[in-house]
């Protein structure tokens, strides 16, 4: 076969569409990520309730994303688009990491950082707000973005559930005009592009912040 | 629950050709992992230039895509059509074996200066030091974190089912297309895959134990059989730039 | 293997023949520190040499100079009348390749501070891993040789045991016997005693003292043990700033010491018990 470089030209504008809606799904994914991780970081230090949560989302992390894409797709009404379910399943299935994250972050938090601020008769929101979470998260920034990385590399599993992501895109262009070679090319091409420059990135964040 | 025992020799069928998968896809990504690793950590530029565009390469384009370029992308380049089962193994193998890479390297610049040095002085060769000192005192560092991969490379062979591969996935998407019934379809699958993991974990655990103990040591979390039955003390997923 | 036209160094006697070792104005730096600054001596073949000084002053250098775990600055060193930092090539001395060193350094064997013992081994595959793989020795020859040496070092009932599992003056012992498993006809001993317990200081000295009494092996000794130094070495040299300040038998060095560097040191380790 040759490489028919007019079609990988006139595919891009598609494929760079398809390239945002992966960019949207991971950056709104990853917020919910950071943020209910850190609530489920918190609330596993709850007797019992943190237990049962723990075994919640250990079935979360120790079972495919794929499948839980489309589970939940299918239990929620037709009104809901892909997309929504998208975000929120990817969001919760990589909060089960960040939680992890966050409380490897918080059991290196000194135990005398806890009695000092016990000391200072600090109330509660104030001992987690100012003292422990700051020192903890400082120290897991490099692990959360290797989160960010893994979760964009996960967004192909949308396809499973029909949002226009870049694969999508890519299978659609590929099956029209039978240029699958150079469609699913791109696509891998287009991956590269982002995750080489973050994962150099992340290398970075690992020593300005681990070395704290 | 009858619906899911009338079934159950279907998702069976379906969770062996998962095991199969997670099997091959394992070996594959060992291989892999020891063989870009070992270079990685070597003195050389050339073989480390090597390993860099391998880990960065696979571990860069997601397992699906790598899935579908192989079974798609492959056949009209090469004319050369790999089997469906082959081509899931092959692209979470390339995949996780990038990960693995990193880990293996990591473990083995781990390795005290010291040790290299009495191999110096027991005039041992590269090789020789590789494969009688270096890889083993290595392994035990590698353990914990292979033990995610695996956890993390089953996960990922349940894409197959999108290039036609009849896994466990597979079997619960036919079964809620035929019966309508998505709960009972997807939850058979997903508890499945839970037992699997499990499973897995033990697995692994028992050979981190092994290993520390072939170390000398005690291995984490204490000595009993109970150990292994608790927690691990962080579950984290091995990411990019590690 | 001594090349043809040299002479024979199986039966090596003291001062005769051509010396084992010799360092050529050797200079070795790292960075901007010059720790060996133009340094010249010589050992002869079955000598027993201790190397005293201050931390710093080069002693521990010239050992890993000759175990190949540095590479050299300057200057050339031969062992056995043969290029040893560098090879030849046609007419001319280049550095030596790792093949080169491999080669060389198969007469040399070395125990270190910190024993260096294979945590993934057990003692006897620590004894035997080398003799059966480096030099090709069948299984069981390796095994009657590692009892054997054990026995000699006082651990033959501990074959069996992990590394972890024995004291470090155990282990040190170990070491030994795993260096002289491998037949070495040069000894680089590196503060063998350092990093024990002071109790456990003598177990290894006894094992070195027989060592000596009952080989013909060339040793080099970097050590803080006076008494020791006294009693198995033939020669002492007094190192300060990378060069030889004075050197001497025993007796002179210890007991009438000509050079004030070498007094002040003497005096300095002995307040300090060692």
């Amino acid at each position: 076969m040759t490489w028919d470089l007019q079609f990988t030209l006139d595919s891009m504008p598609t494929l760079l569409e398809g390239l945002l809606v992966t960019v949207q799904v991971t950056a709104m994914g990853y917020l919910i990520a950071l943020s209910l991780g850190l609530l489920i970081a918190i609330a596993r230090r709850v007797p019992v309730a943190g237990s049962v949560l723990h075994v919640v989302m250990e079935f979360v992390r120790t079972t495919p994303l794929v499948v839980q894409l489309v589970f939940v797709f299918f239990l929620t009404p037709p009104n809901i688009s892909g997309m929504t379910v998208g975000v929120v399943v990817i969001g919760v299935h990589y909060s089960a990491y960040t939680a992890e994250v966050y409380r490897s972050g918080i059991e290196g938090v000194a135990k005398g950082q806890w009695e000092a601020a016990r000391a200072l008769s600090l109330p509660a929101t104030r001992t987690w707000g100012a003292i422990v979470l700051p020192q903890a998260i400082r120290k897991v920034i490099p692990a959360l973005g290797n989160y960010l990385i893994s979760m964009f590399k996960d967004t192909p599993l949308l396809i499973a559930i029909g949002v226009a992501e870049l694969l999508t895109r890519a299978q659609q262009i590929g099956s029209a005009s039978f240029r699958v070679v150079e469609a699913y090319t791109m696509v891998g091409f287009l991956f590269l592009l982002v995750s080489i420059p973050s994962a150099i990135i992340i290398r970075r964040l690992e020593r300005r912040y681990a070395a704290v | 629950m009858q619906f899911l025992i009338e079934r159950l020799p279907l998702y069976l069928d379906g969770a062996w050709v998962t095991i199969q998968l997670t099997i091959g896809g394992c070996a594959l990504a060992f291989v892999l992992a020891m063989a870009f690793g070992i270079l990685g950590s070597m003195k050389h530029g050339l073989p480390r230039a090597v390993a860099t565009v391998y880990v960065e390469v696979f571990r860069g384009i997601a397992a699906l895509v790598l899935m579908f370029w192989m079974a798609y992308a492959l056949p009209l380049a090469t004319g050369f059509q790999l089997n469906d089962v082959f081509a899931a193994i092959l692209a979470v193998g390339l995949n996780v074996g990038a990960y693995g890479a990193e880990v293996v390297r990591a473990a083995i610049n781990a390795v005290p200066r010291a040790q290299i040095e009495g191999t110096v002085a027991l005039n041992m060769s590269w090789f020789q030091r590789t494969r009688l000192v270096v890889v083993p005192q290595a392994w035990a560092q590698m353990l914990p974190t292979f033990g995610n991969l695996v956890i993390e490379l089953m996960k990922a062979t349940a894409v197959a089912y999108l290039i036609g591969v009849t896994d466990l996935t597979a079997v619960a998407d036919q079964m809620r297309e035929a019966t309508g019934e998505t709960i009972v379809a997807f939850s058979g699958a997903l508890i499945l895959y839970y037992v699997i993991a499990q499973v897995l974990i033990f697995g692994m655990r028992l050979l981190e134990r092994r290993a520390n103990r072939k170390l000398g040591r005690t291995p984490p979390g204490g000595a009993g059989l109970f150990a292994l039955l608790r927690p691990p003390k962080t579950g984290t997923k091995v990411g990019v730039a590690q | 293997m001594p090349p043809s036209d040299a002479p024979d160094t199986e039966e090596p006697q003291a001062g005769e023949g051509q010396p084992q070792i010799v360092f050529d104005k050797v200079v070795k730096r790292f960075g901007d520190l010059t720790v060996l600054d133009h340094l010249d001596f010589s050992v002869e073949p079955g000598e027993r040499v201790t190397l005293i000084g201050p931390s710093g002053s080069g002693k521990t250098t010239i050992l890993r100079l000759l175990m190949t775990l540095e590479k050299i600055t300057e200057g050339h060193i031969q062992v056995a009348g043969e290029p040893f930092s560098h090879m030849r090539r046609g007419s001319k001395l280049v550095p030596a390749s790792e093949g080169y060193l491999r080669e060389k350094r198969k007469s040399i064997g070395m125990v270190f501070q910190q024993f260096n013992l294979f945590p993934n081994m057990s003692v006897r595959k620590n004894v035997t891993e080398a003799p059966v793989h480096v030099l090709g020795l069948p299984k069981d020859e390796a095994n009657a040789r590692a009892e054997e040496l054990l026995d000699l070092v006082g651990l033959g009932e501990k074959i069996d045991a992990h590394p972890t599992q024995l004291s470090g003056g155990q282990q040190q012992r170990v070491a030994i016997a795993r260096a002289l498993a491998m037949r070495p006809d040069i000894l680089l001993l590196d503060e063998v005693t350092s990093a024990l317990d002071p109790e456990l200081v003598a177990g290894v000295l006894d094992v070195l003292r027989q060592v000596a009494e009952t080989t013909d092996i060339t040793m080099l000794c970097v050590t803080h043990e006076m008494a020791f130094a006294r009693d198995v070495s033939h020669r002492v040299l007094m190192f300060d700033k990378g060069r030889i300040a004075e050197e001497g038998t025993p007796e002179k060095i210890f007991e009438d010491p000509e050079e004030e560097r070498t007094k002040a040191f003497l005096s300095s380790v002995l307040d300090n018990g060692h």
